[in-house]
């Protein structure tokens, strides 16, 4: 089975350095220019099989919606090749990127601010049908966009209201729906039901595994709620500060997972009628992007940090379960 | 059990334009000292404008319009402004959700803390830092002393939600409300909070309110829950009951539609249909026109709260007995 989605030694950085005169700086007399650069997102290789739900997690600032958004191609990447079924899509213009707009779509995370307010629900779903259809009769395209908004469990007679009439359910529906429109085969989700009730989220989740199983659809799925992640997903790749530190199935992940960071991680959730204190701590807090450690991301934190891991970024290591983890201790044996 | 505070009936209203809103409806609950309670509803259940009334801090259209909060034998709720503000931030204080938020960006943490102890105690500067350096200590601030001359964007956010805790420490209060405490923050963050609250009410004997819509949570460091579902309460329980054994068919659906209680099927349980418009009331029980166990009772009368054997209340008229007339 080939990939739908190659990502390969992804960097993204973003300078946020401003204007010339603010990057210079005095340090011992002499003027001197410095560039500040956010580490977005580090050497991630990765590869998304079809009709699978791949989930990102990890904690805010992580890298998780940059990664989404660089593989949609909202940012070039700074390094590496991002192919789609084997085209590199990376590098192209926005006019030759078009074809492949129609086959992956996104869904964003706060329904209140993806939908223009001032368009109501039938223009929001017509317009990409139209831009990417310029063929289709009117008829045609208000066929299409019943039959989607049917599906998506919004009734077409609402099709004149605008967006604020509706509840955060509802309007994440709609913004499915505008993803599903243009038929596409690979949608992007980034925390789509992050700004949603517990009772709305179960439903959102069926609408969007009902939508798979009926349109074949493959996922990247990013959330930081590690039950719901744990639910849906096929695999799991597990962030911290730009890179990825574990990747395997869901039930792998969650029944045993390796590297520490993620052990700690899963560690934290809450369960229903558990007891609370029996959580992995660890000390300390994320470090900033900026300046990133030598060594592997997680070693200022990590319980089993030796020498190696504070000089030397972890290689990605296949274990024989086919998890991926890039850990010193677990390539070495000490963990 | 020595009760700690007590509230009766209370009916909090919004008088808007397009209508009065009830935001709180006859609710009725009591703590006692050293108990943890916890609130669990969606958005728009009413949960954060009870933990505000108990405190007097709802702001204008909205006024408690009947019941009583009783604190210390006195109703509070009738209190004037220069009264309650000796209770306020005192005897009960309140963490709120976004430290950023809550946190003084351009004052020092020091003096925000300072602020809190000379309003409330009658203590000299020096004894004043001395009880702030002292409560830093206790929620694991490290070198608390250089930490007091910083300000709130020095922090991260795990750290400035461990100073609003110490904040509402300074005076060792009766009870703390916690209104979604840990809802902005990371699962890990978010666990290590929890764990401090826990230890905290534990060893200072403190009363806590914790108003979340995370149940998963609730059911970790409280010992009762209250299920308020639109300005009411729909179930009041010790917390094992109500995980294990929920009753009224909205507690119920709450905890089925949980990824973990899904099994092995794919499909997620989800409760039909969304919360009523506070403006726009069913006549009868307000989770009728989701109910899947509703008889033609529900549609015209509302349930009230009916304990029933294992200690749960429970307001469904297909769960209490009530409907065996």
């Amino acid at each position: 089975m080939s990939a739908i989605l190659e990502i390969h030694d992804v960097d993204k950085h973003f300078d946020i350095s401003g204007s010339f005169l603010d990057q210079l700086q005095l340090s011992k007399g002499k003027i001197t220019r410095k560039r500040t650069v956010v580490k977005a997102v580090n050497n991630v290789t990765l590869d998304i099989q079809p009709g699978e739900t791949l989930s990102i997690v990890g904690e805010s600032g992580c890298g998780k919606s940059t990664l989404a958004r660089t593989v949609m191609g909202l940012y070039k990447p700074n390094k590496g090749t991002i192919s789609y079924r084997g085209d590199r899509i990376d590098h192209l213009n926005s006019v030759k990127m078009l074809p492949y707009r129609t086959k992956m779509q996104m869904v964003f995370q706060d329904p209140y601010a993806s939908l223009n307010p001032r368009m109501n629900v039938r223009q929001i779903l017509e317009e990409p049908v139209r831009f990417h259809n310029p063929d289709l009769s009117r008829s045609e395209i208000k066929a299409r966009v019943s039959e989607v908004m049917l599906q998506v469990g919004v009734d077409p007679v609402w099709a004149s209201n605008y967006p604020h009439e509706f509840s955060g359910g509802q309007r994440q529906r709609i913004s499915i729906a505008r993803a599903l429109v243009v038929d596409p085969e690979f949608i992007a989700a980034d925390e789509p039901i992050a700004a949603l009730d517990v009772s709305i989220q179960a439903q959102i989740l069926n609408l969007l595994m009902d939508a798979q199983e009926q349109r074949g659809l493959t996922y990247l799925f990013i959330s930081h709620d590690l039950s719901v992640v744990e639910h849906i997903s096929t695999r799991v790749a597990v962030m911290y500060l730009g890179c990825i530190c574990e990747l395997a199935t869901a039930k792998e992940l969650f029944s045993n997972p390796k590297h520490p960071y993620t052990q700690a991680l899963l560690s934290a959730i809450p369960r229903l009628g558990g007891k609370i204190g029996g959580h992995v701590r660890l000390s300390g807090d994320v470090p900033t992007p900026i300046n990133l450690p030598s060594g592997c991301a997680f070693s200022g934190r990590c319980p089993h940090v030796n020498e190696r891991c504070m000089q030397e970024i972890p290689a990605q290591l296949k274990l024989e379960s086919g998890s991926v983890v890039a850990c010193h201790g677990i390539e070495e044996g000490r963990i | 059990m020595e009760t700690l505070i007590d509230i009766k009936n209370l009916r909090v209203d919004f008088a808007l334009r397009s209508g009065t809103v009830r935001a709180v409806r006859d609710v009725s609950l009591s703590i006692n000292k050293g108990e943890r309670l916890g609130i669990v509803g969606e958005s728009g259940a009413g949960k954060s404008v009870l933990g505000f009334s108990i405190i007097n801090l709802i702001s204008k259209p909205g006024k408690i319009t009947d019941g009583e909060i009783i604190f210390k034998g006195h109703d509070i709720s009738k209190y004037s402004y220069d009264q309650m503000r000796k209770i306020r931030g005192n005897r009960i204080s309140m963490i709120f959700q976004d430290p950023m938020m809550t946190l003084n960006p351009v004052l020092t943490i020091g003096t925000q803390m300072m602020e809190t102890v000379l309003a409330h105690m009658d203590v000299s500067k020096k004894e004043a830092e001395k009880i702030c350096l002292e409560k830093l200590t206790k929620v694991y601030i490290p070198s608390p002393e250089k930490r007091l001359s910083q300000y709130p964007h020095e922090f991260s956010g795990g750290m400035r939600q461990r100073i609003v805790i110490a904040i509402s420490l300074l005076t060792s209060p009766n009870l703390i409300i916690a209104d979604e405490p840990t809802t902005a923050l990371d699962v890990t963050i978010q666990a290590e909070i929890m764990d401090l609250l826990l230890e905290l009410c534990k060893t200072e004997n403190m009363g806590l309110i914790l108003i979340t819509h995370d149940l998963a949570v609730v059911s970790e460091v409280t010992q009762r829950i209250a299920v308020l579902y639109a300005g009411k309460v729909v179930e009041l329980g010790l917390s094992e009951q109500i995980i294990n054994n929920p009753q009224h068919p909205y507690t119920q659906g709450l905890i089925q539609a949980l990824p973990q209680m899904a099994g092995g099927k794919k499909r997620l349980n989800q409760i039909p249909g969304m919360m009523p418009s506070l403006l726009d009331m069913p006549k009868g029980c307000p989770f009728e026109p989701r109910c899947t166990i509703c008889i033609e009772r529900c549609k015209q009368e509302i349930p009230i709260l009916k304990e029933l054997e294992s200690g749960t209340q429970v307001a469904c008229f297909m769960r209490n007995g009530a409907n065996k007339r």
